[in-house]
């Protein structure tokens, strides 16, 4: 009946790409002959809708049974002849779609709407835009063509709310304990709350405050980044209050988030204006990983659950939201695909039809067993930790929301404390690499705790949805159709499902570890060595402190201000330099360059053939002691293979002059000589924060050096302008804020050291000369 | 300066190993180990007492000067005014450890300056012959030539370091018949007269090995310095049979020839290394024969040593000084001159002893010749055993073929950065990949030898040459090539196994370990040294 039905009709589609729209073509597909399909695809970044088609859809291993059972030449053969991309966009006018696209749609005989924002931290305006204008839209061109083809539009069970009882398949005016939603009203406000929030964003004190937590976490690496990071930060904060205000309209209303909320909107809103464009609805509850087609436990994407599931089996969560006897709606996605098409081979329907897919009223699972089913599971095949132990599940004592949010609040404050306090340390290397450790581990609890609180209020729903016209579909169906295409909930084995396979496809989706391994994996830092050791690099360039040797400016100038003092001048100059050293540090942290420009003026006066022969002594008795062969080591690699070497520093030219036959190049700050002495100003900008970035780039474009082709080493925030110039970035002993960029970025972390057994040398002193 | 007790010092000794011979002592870098060597099949070999030293070193100098050994006339006959003179002295790397003041190098140049200048010679240079070593710092070169010399020569820069890899600096002489190139420092070869102080150690030092080693370069001694001289050199220490002796000998004779005129001072100073009293003194005594006040003494450091940080026990070794006498002067024609030094200086160290054994064990002290004033990395510990200690015999090496040498050391994997770069790179890239001398020297030899960086800290730094961590795994070669196995005691076990040893904990365990290639009992010799001993292996 189905299948005489869709033969040979032309379908559109939107949302194909998704998790539900990828089953559904899949479905179509291999069941009904001479389909046609028009999958309406927003063409994303340079990525066109066929190009998407391609790679978004057909490359999925959903269709991996169909090609296998097609072979290459059939399956090309179906996917292009009974298949098309149409580039549209539905939350443009006419969707977005040219002439062509335009004809192609008007001689559809069935449009399936499921395009959503499914994202639960949608802002509002944004949710309120795809998810309720986007089918707006989609009704306005379709009598703009001047066609009524059916409308198959997919929305959710939750916009019953968080009601109890039973939900009816029905429009929402027709139940009970309905609000009216007054759409157009509710989407104004949603463009309204946006410019009230953009303004809001842009208060001085609100600015003041993105910036001020822009310079905790980059140091100070110059104007330009602050200022970009800071606008990403009021970026964040502004979609954050979108979503904010999306959680608490919806919750004001009684829907559990903006997605429930939005499409309630969108089916009253479709109601409302179709006209007599015949209109179904399929309601599906939480869509999970499939019964059994294309494959048993496929799924695509990370749904809802998954987080909430792995944190448990890592032990990161260790109590969940929500009562042990209430019921989780969850429904396998090819139940879902089967229901929608179904619906779709139906007649047109005069007046709206309602359906809703759904378990918990013909086949429920209760919290309570699919928790012990959880916790059986890892308790089987435990995911392993770093040290391949076992991670024992914790048994879920289902104390309530609040008290689950208030154990991750405490333990997220305490890592942030730990974080700050870090953060505050001189520490470098391996030591600063536990405070990205620490970050990860927040952000993990961060998003446990978005999904508790988002997962919790679903869970917490009690209401019970209604399938009786799902199971009429049912039982009108033949035997071949029901063969092809299944979506009778009461079918579902639970434990099976959970046990066999949904947490298998969990695991091996989320990649954790459940089988020891026999050898370390290869790092990651030494892929990433490879990648810079690679022959087609072209320019390397070194930041020197702390990088490559172990030692500052203040050190330099120790050195040569006591190489030729009597001792007691000598601890004068100590005691001196020892007492400044807050101020001069704290100006360092604000800005390195006026700390240079202040700090080399103690070099007024200085001999200049003094000092030229002292550095010499300086770099054989002090430098090289400090220095990280590592590091050398390194850059004479670079230059065997052939790349330019360049060091790039703040401190003066006649203290890095012994490095020169290191590199091809050098390029550091010199002072001002007047007669035969040091006049301590120097003689240009040091090549410090953006302006080593800017000398960076003119000496690659001097050079006819391609930069994304390059790599820099440096080892603080104060570089970052360097390291994010250049395609190759290297964090080399990196201190806290620089270790945790790092981390995020996905860059190489070098940790030099000095060699052990150099001779020891605490206060930068110069030997006294015999 | 306390004398010998004795009239007559006693010559080095075998003593076999019974159940009465007291724990024997093993030198173990900055300290030292007491170890059982098993009854019934051990044997130590200790080296000659201190000879006597000459009464009146001044008149024994002054004496050598004017009545030259071999062709050539006095020192005095040979200094004219206006003729360019050049004194070249052994670098750092002699006498080890380093010799009390005065130095036999400051009263020798002195001697020969005041010859110099009666004779009305302006035009002096000093130069520290150190061929690819280290630079010498100015207190180092103080303490060789004395400040006198130093304040008189060093404003007008004509006392410093040879620079092998000066471009302006070398001159390449001549060939030899075996296709061997000469290479000199070019002030010394232009010089009308080149003095050369010795101070010989071991029996290798001195002859020709001082002018066409110590003042040459890389292009003149990769023809000796390479495995395949040092494989078939049984022993270097042995002038018969010293492949590298003789290759010094034939570049040598180009110098020779080429009209270069050389006058040779050798010296040799006697096995007085710790001192006949004092705090080391026991160091140079047989163990059963250390006195009360020495038993205490040696007591008192090992729990000392115990407490101190790695870095304050170097300080603290590194600060010794040897109390050495000189035993002998010789001055004259090269090779004359080194047959006289050589004889004394067996008279010193040589030991008769009879027959190999399966095992070979020695405790390796804190100094070998290129890590003075710094950190004996692990390359030198394998040096120092498998290069030096191993090669002081004549006839047959003191453990068997296919025999194991047990060295104890805490061999730390740590480097000088200042003095040894290229050692650092060479223990991570190159003995990463392979031990055997031959295919290191292949491979990589020569991009060590011409790296522009290590070439620059070698001149202008205190660092040694490019290519000399390769020359110290090379001196290795004869023992690699003759052992089955070498053992480790007390080391650091990573920086170990990277040299293709074996790490045991104790001596103990180095006789397990080593029972896979020589059995369950096999028959040990202990080379106890310093003060310094070559076997004499019948």
């Amino acid at each position: 009946m189905i299948k005489e039905s869709l033969k040979g009709k032309k379908i559109a589609i939107t949302g194909s790409t998704g998790f539900l729209g990828t089953a559904l073509v899949e479905l179509l597909l291999r069941e009904i002959e001479d389909i046609d399909l028009r999958l309406l695809i927003r063409p994303s970044g340079k990525r066109s809708p066929s190009k998407r088609l391609e790679r978004d859809i057909l490359r999925n291993d959903a269709f991996d049974t169909l090609r296998k059972n097609l072979g290459p030449e059939g399956f090309e053969k179906l996917t292009k002849g009974n298949m098309k991309a149409l580039s549209a966009d539905i939350s443009k006018d006419n969707l977005g779609l040219d002439d062509d696209g335009l004809r192609e749609l008007s001689e559809c005989d069935i449009v399936i709407h499921s395009a959503a924002a499914v994202s639960f931290d949608e802002p509002l305006d944004r949710a309120a835009e795809v998810n309720l204008m986007g089918p707006v839209r989609l009704v306005e061109t379709l009598q703009g063509l001047n066609v009524e083809p059916h409308l198959v539009m997919v929305s959710t069970c939750y916009v019953a709310g968080n009601r109890k009882g039973t939900a009816p398949e029905k429009p929402l005016a027709q139940s009970p304990f309905y609000v009216p939603l007054n759409w157009k009203q509710e989407t104004d406000a949603a463009r309204r709350t946006r410019s009230y929030i953009e303004d809001d964003s842009r208060r001085s004190e609100n600015l003041e405050r993105f910036r001020t937590e822009a310079k905790t976490e980059l140091g100070a690496p110059g104007i330009s980044l602050i200022a970009a990071k800071t606008e990403q930060i009021r970026e964040r904060w502004v979609k954050d209050k979108m979503v904010e205000a999306g959680r608490e309209r919806a919750t004001s209303l009684g829907f559990p988030d903006a997605y429930a909320f939005t499409k309630a909107m969108a089916e009253q809103a479709v109601q409302e204006i179709r006209g007599t464009i015949p209109l179904s609805i399929v309601r599906p509850s939480i869509i999970e990983s499939s019964w059994d087609k294309p494959n048993s436990g496929w799924i695509r994407g990370f749904r809802m659950a998954e987080p909430i599931i792995l944190n448990f089996g890592r032990g990161t969560l260790k109590e969940f939201p929500g009562i042990p006897e209430g019921v989780v709606d969850i429904i396998p996605v090819d139940l879902v695909a089967s229901a929608i098409v179904a619906v779709a081979a139906q007649d047109k329907p005069d007046k709206p039809f309602v359906v809703q897919v759904a378990s918990g009223a013909c086949n429920p699972i209760k919290t309570g067993i699919l928790a012990d089913y959880v916790h059986e599971y890892f308790g089987n095949f435990p995911i392993l930790d770093e040290k391949n132990q076992p991670i024992t599940p914790s048994k879920w004592e289902f104390p309530g929301r609040g008290r689950v949010v208030t154990q991750l609040t405490r333990a997220k404050r305490l890592l942030q404390t730990a974080e700050n306090t870090l953060h505050k340390l001189p520490i470098r290397g391996n030591q600063a690499m536990v405070v990205a450790d620490l970050e990860e581990k927040r952000i993990e609890l961060d998003k446990a705790m978005e999904y508790i609180t988002l997962y919790g209020k679903y869970v917490e729903c009690e209401a019970i949805y209604d399938v009786t016209s799902l199971l009429r579909l049912w039982e009108n169906l033949d035997d071949e159709d029901r063969k092809a295409f299944p979506f009778d909930p009461r079918v579902i084995d639970w434990r099976k499902y959970v046990y066999d396979i949904h947490l298998p496809t969990v695991v091996i989706q989320g990649r954790v570890k459940t089988t020891p391994s026999a050898f370390p994996p290869k790092s990651r830092n030494s892929r990433l060595r490879k990648q810079i050791l690679d022959p087609s690099r072209q320019l390397a360039v070194f930041d020197l402190e702390n990088t490559l040797i172990a030692s500052n400016v203040v050190s330099s100038w120790g050195y040569l201000a006591t190489k030729r003092l009597p001792s007691q001048d000598r601890i004068k100059i100590l005691t001196k330099t020892i007492l400044e050293a807050p101020s001069m540090l704290a100006m360092d942290r604000r800005d390195r360059t006026d700390f240079l420009r202040n700090f080399y003026r103690k070099y007024e006066g200085a001999p200049v053939l003094q000092i030229n022969e002292d550095s010499l002594e300086m770099f054989n008795e002090f430098i090289l002691n400090k220095s990280f062969p590592a590091a050398i080591r390194r850059v004479r690699e670079h230059r065997a293979l052939g790349h330019r070497t360049l060091l790039i520093t703040g401190a003066l030219d006649f203290v890095v002059q012994p490095l020169k036959p290191l590199f091809d190049e050098i390029l550091a700050p010199s002072l001002e000589v007047t007669g035969k002495k040091y006049s301590g100003r120097m003689t240009q900008v040091p090549p410090i924060g953006e302006t080593r970035a800017a000398v960076l780039r003119d000496y690659a474009q001097k050079n006819n050096l391609d930069l994304k082709e390059s790599i820099a080493y440096a080892d603080s925030t104060s570089d970052l302008p360097m390291l994010e110039a250049v395609g190759f970035p290297v964090a080399v002993n990196p201190e806290t804020k620089l270790a945790t960029l790092a981390r995020r970025r996905g860059w190489l972390v070098e940790n030099f050291q000095p060699i052990s057994g150099s001779p020891k040398k605490t206060l930068p002193l110069g030997k006294m000369k015999e | 300066m306390s004398q010998n007790q004795r009239k007559h010092p006693r010559p080095g000794l075998v003593l076999d190993v019974d159940r009465t011979t007291p724990p024997i002592l093993f030198h173990h870098g900055e300290g030292f180990r007491m170890e059982k060597l098993p009854a019934g099949r051990s044997r130590v070999i200790y080296p000659a007492e201190p000879l006597p030293g000459v009464a009146n070193p001044k008149a024994s100098i002054r004496n050598a000067l004017e009545n030259p050994l071999g062709d050539s006339p006095p020192l005095s006959a040979l200094l004219k005014s206006g003729m360019k003179l050049t004194i070249a002295f052994d670098d750092i790397s002699l006498p080890l450890p380093p010799m009390r003041k005065p130095d036999i190098r400051q009263r020798i140049i002195e001697a020969v300056l005041d010859t110099a200048a009666e004779a009305g010679v302006d035009d002096v240079h000093l130069i520290a012959a150190l061929a690819l070593h280290r630079r010498m710092t100015e207190s180092e070169l103080r303490h060789a030539v004395g400040d006198r010399v130093y304040d008189a020569f060093a404003p007008s820069g004509a006392i410093y370091n040879h620079d092998a890899e000066d471009p302006d600096g070398m001159v390449v002489i001549g060939t030899t018949p075996h296709g061997e190139e000469v290479q000199i420092n070019k002030r010394a070869a232009e010089s009308d007269l080149i003095v050369y102080v010795n101070i010989n150690l071991v029996s290798m030092d001195g002859g020709w090995k001082s002018t066409a080693t110590g003042l040459s370069g890389y292009t003149a001694l990769r023809h000796h310095h390479n495995p395949q001289t040092m494989v078939e050199s049984k022993s270097f220490m042995d002038q018969e049979n010293s492949e590298l002796h003789k290759s010094n000998w034939r570049q040598g004779k180009v110098l020779k020839d080429s009209g270069i005129r050389i006058f040779q001072i050798e010296t040799t100073v006697n096995n007085n290394t710790f001192g006949y009293d004092g705090p080391l003194s026991m160091l140079q005594k047989r163990e059963w024969e250390w006195s009360f006040k020495e038993r205490m003494l040696f007591l008192g450091m090992q729990t000392g040593l115990n407490k101190m940080s790695a870095t304050s026990k170097r300080k603290s070794f590194q600060g010794w000084y040897s109390p050495y006498e000189i035993t002998s002067v010789q001055a004259g024609e090269v090779e004359a001159v080194h047959r006289s030094t050589t004889e004394n200086v067996y008279k010193q160290h040589l030991v008769q002893v009879e027959g190999q054994t399966d095992i070979l064990t020695m405790g390796l002290p804190y100094i070998c010749p290129y890590n003075v004033n710094s950190v004996m990395n692990p390359v030198l510990v394998a040096c120092l055993g498998l290069g030096y200690f191993f090669n002081m015999y004549k006839g047959k090496p003191l453990v068997r073929k296919g025999g194991v040498v047990i060295m104890t050391h805490p061999t730390p994997w740590e480097f000088h950065p200042v003095h040894h770069p290229s050692y650092i790179d060479f223990f991570e890239r190159v003995l990463s990949e392979t031990t055997d001398p031959a295919v290191m020297s292949q491979k990589y030899e020569k991009s060590f030898a011409e790296d522009e960086w290590y070439r620059h800290l070698y001149r202008t730094s205190y660092a040694y040459h490019g290519v000399h961590p390769f020359y110290m795994w090379y001196w290795c070669a004869h023992a690699l090539d003759h052992l089955a196995d070498v053992i480790i005691v007390g080391g650091n076990q990573e920086a170990v196994r990277r040299m293709g040893f074996r790490s045991a904990t104790t001596l103990q365990d180095a006789f397990e370990i080593a029972s896979d290639s020589v059995g369950f009992s096999p028959t040990i010799s202990h080379y106890h040294s310093p003060p310094i001993l070559m076997a004499d292996v019948t």
